[in-house]
């Protein structure tokens, strides 16, 4: 096989994968937004809020350490003991839902019936005043994330395929365990969301506040129930990039990549985010390959949101988003 | 003639009416300065069909949202099955067994016409969370029981030909027979029906009340409807409270209702001098 093409081959793949990761905070944002009608801009918060906190659990960091230190001058940092991954994880998730229930509470509870740009601004507040208690609470060095999972050149793949083709593959086992782990959230959200009471008690809530309530449902159970799932997402969105490229403030910034992943992939639908995520992935690793040398590189910086220009022209809902039905 | 507001009754088509169900006691309600309903009490009893007409802004809809916990009375009580009921929230009286359907149709647009009335079984629904999530044994067995259910409340209302169509696509008659679908589902035992014909024609209007009576018939529920139209009203209903400006003016069957003088001048107007 030529070496262009297997290369074309190895960039797809590695693109796929870098899709998956895109697709785990899209589909956070599809879950808060299918159930609320809000656009939670602070989802790539709550990534960076979630892996902060998993470090910091993890590695025993007194939380506030500074500003405990700086109101009564003791110097305090650490606790002095460092959990297994798993611990620190399922420590995380409490965490999240706590924070969850805080922001049905304070948030969410006062705004029950308002515009959907008043939520959304509340979200925008919401990301701030999180990135701010990240900061406060654990500090704001960059931190190495490592709860165990494999990292590093897969040597079976590249044997297989330096077998195969005479050329290894470069794929990272952090990529694969991603993807993985992906699949299966999506799987189980998907079942959730369309064949279970809750799930249809979500989309209901989605739908007409009113009209749940009338039959029964508790608008601020559900809505605890899925900022507390939105909060799982981001905890595994933020164990992957964290893993890959370190806990550090900019995490939340990949926020700003999902945006064009749920334009393709519509903003409510949860298979939509994946496909969308891939297509980005994919389209950019190959578009820089391809097309890139000619002008000049970079191109990755800014074709996900070309593609996302043309698909809000013609086909606004995505490519799985809800048809908009409008009666006249 | 029997003492209507005490006991059990029967009605002039023979019809066995049971004995209190819902009693609003002196209600009161305000929003701000302006009082939406002033003082009123009336009950409703097990098995009728009662109505609440009056004119525009008579504040019927407000009582209709206190029965069903929407709005809460700045005064007065609400007796229900016997007993004073607590403050509530408006999820929390749906499981008490009162559904209800609202004037300007609330559904769940993007959901199918299946989905939409599955959604009124929720109060009925045991399974916890985590089975629910898990797919497992007993969850699927109810998810399939309910399902049975829904359908028969499809095949009773005829509309299994749009069983899986988005409700918004649906024309209006339709919704509304979905709306009341949804309610039907949670299997009340107070119906409550916020002008359930109003902007329909005639045809869409009899098949509404053919499906009133049907459900007060077949499956005794105690039904409570706001509506506008007289003559719908007076042909449906066993008993009506009429309102005007927010106070009760009258009380009665459909007659003594019709030759009450208050009632007639508040709908036919009367010079005040």
């Amino acid at each position: 096989m030529p070496d262009q093409l297997l290369f074309a081959m190895e960039v797809t793949l590695n693109g796929l994968m870098a899709g998956v990761l895109y697709a785990l905070v899209a589909l956070g944002f599809v879950l808060i937004f299918k159930a609320s009608g809000i656009f939670n801009y602070a989802q790539g918060v709550l990534a960076l809020f979630a892996a902060l906190t998993l470090v910091g659990l993890q590695e025993g960091q007194i939380p506030f350490a500074h500003l405990i230190n700086a109101i009564f001058g003791t110097e305090v940092h650490h606790f002095g003991w460092h959990l297994p991954g798993i611990v620190a994880i399922a420590l995380t998730v409490g965490v999240m839902v706590l924070l969850a229930i805080a922001i049905e509470r304070f948030i969410l509870k006062h705004l029950v019936n308002q515009e959907p740009i008043i939520l959304f601004m509340a979200t925008i507040g919401l990301a701030y005043f999180l990135e701010g208690l990240g900061d406060i609470m654990w500090g704001s060095d960059i931190k190495k994330l490592d709860v165990g999972l494999p990292q590093g050149i897969s040597d079976t793949i590249d044997a297989t395929t330096a077998n195969w083709f005479g050329y290894g593959f470069f794929i990272d086992r952090l990529d694969i365990v991603a993807t993985v782990i992906a699949a299966l959230l999506v799987i189980s959200l998907t079942l959730f969301s369309q064949y279970s009471k809750q799930g249809r008690a979500l989309r209901a809530v989605a739908d007409d506040h009113q009209a749940a309530l009338s039959v029964g449902i508790s608008l601020r159970f559900i809505w605890v129930l899925v900022w507390s799932i939105a909060g799982f997402v981001a905890l595994v969105a933020g164990i992957m990039w964290g893993t890959k490229s370190g806990v550090q403030f900019s995490l939340s910034l990949i926020a700003l990549k999902a945006l064009p992943v749920l334009m393709l992939g519509g903003f409510t639908s949860i298979p939509g985010a994946i496909v969308g995520g891939l297509i980005i992935g994919v389209g950019e690793k190959l578009f820089e390959f391809a097309i890139g040398p000619m002008v000049g590189g970079a191109t990755e910086n800014w074709f996900a949101y070309v593609l996302a220009l043309l698909f809000l022209v013609f086909r606004p809902q995505g490519l799985f988003g809800e048809k908009i039905i409008e009666r006249v | 003639m029997n003492d209507m507001s005490q006991g059990n009754y029967t009605t002039a088509d023979g019809r066995k009416i049971g004995s209190v169900l819902m009693e609003m006691k002196n209600i009161t309600l305000r929003f701000g300065g302006v009082v939406a309903i002033k003082d009123i009490s009336f009950d409703i009893h097990e098995g009728e069909i009662r109505a609440i007409i009056g004119p525009n802004g008579a504040g019927k809809s407000s009582m209709l949202n206190v029965i069903s916990g929407f709005y809460v009375p700045s005064e007065g009580e609400v007796w229900f099955r016997g007993a004073k009921r607590p403050q509530m929230r408006p999820y929390q009286v749906a499981q008490q067994g009162i559904a209800r359907t609202f004037q300007n149709i609330a559904l769940f647009k993007g959901m199918s016409t299946l989905d939409n009335i599955m959604t009124g079984r929720m109060t009925m629904m045991k399974s916890g969370m985590a089975a629910q999530a898990m797919w497992w044994g007993k969850a699927e067995r109810e998810e399939s029981e309910h399902r049975e259910a829904v359908e028969k409340i499809i095949d009773f209302l005829e509309i299994q030909a749009i069983r899986k169509t988005p409700v918004g696509r649906l024309p209006y008659g339709l919704q509304k027979r979905v709306e009341l679908g949804r309610a039907l589902a949670a299997e009340p035992k107070l119906l409550l029906l916020d002008e359930p014909m109003a902007g329909m024609n005639v045809e869409e209007k009899e098949d509404m009340s053919r499906f009133i009576l049907d459900v007060n018939d077949e499956f005794g529920t105690t039904i409570a409807l706001i509506e506008h139209d007289m003559g719908v009203v007076m042909d449906l209903s066993d008993r009506v409270v009429v309102m005007d400006y927010g106070k009760k003016i009258g009380d009665g069957t459909p007659d003594e209702v019709r030759n009450n003088q208050e009632v007639i001048d508040a709908y036919l107007g009367v010079s005040h001098d």
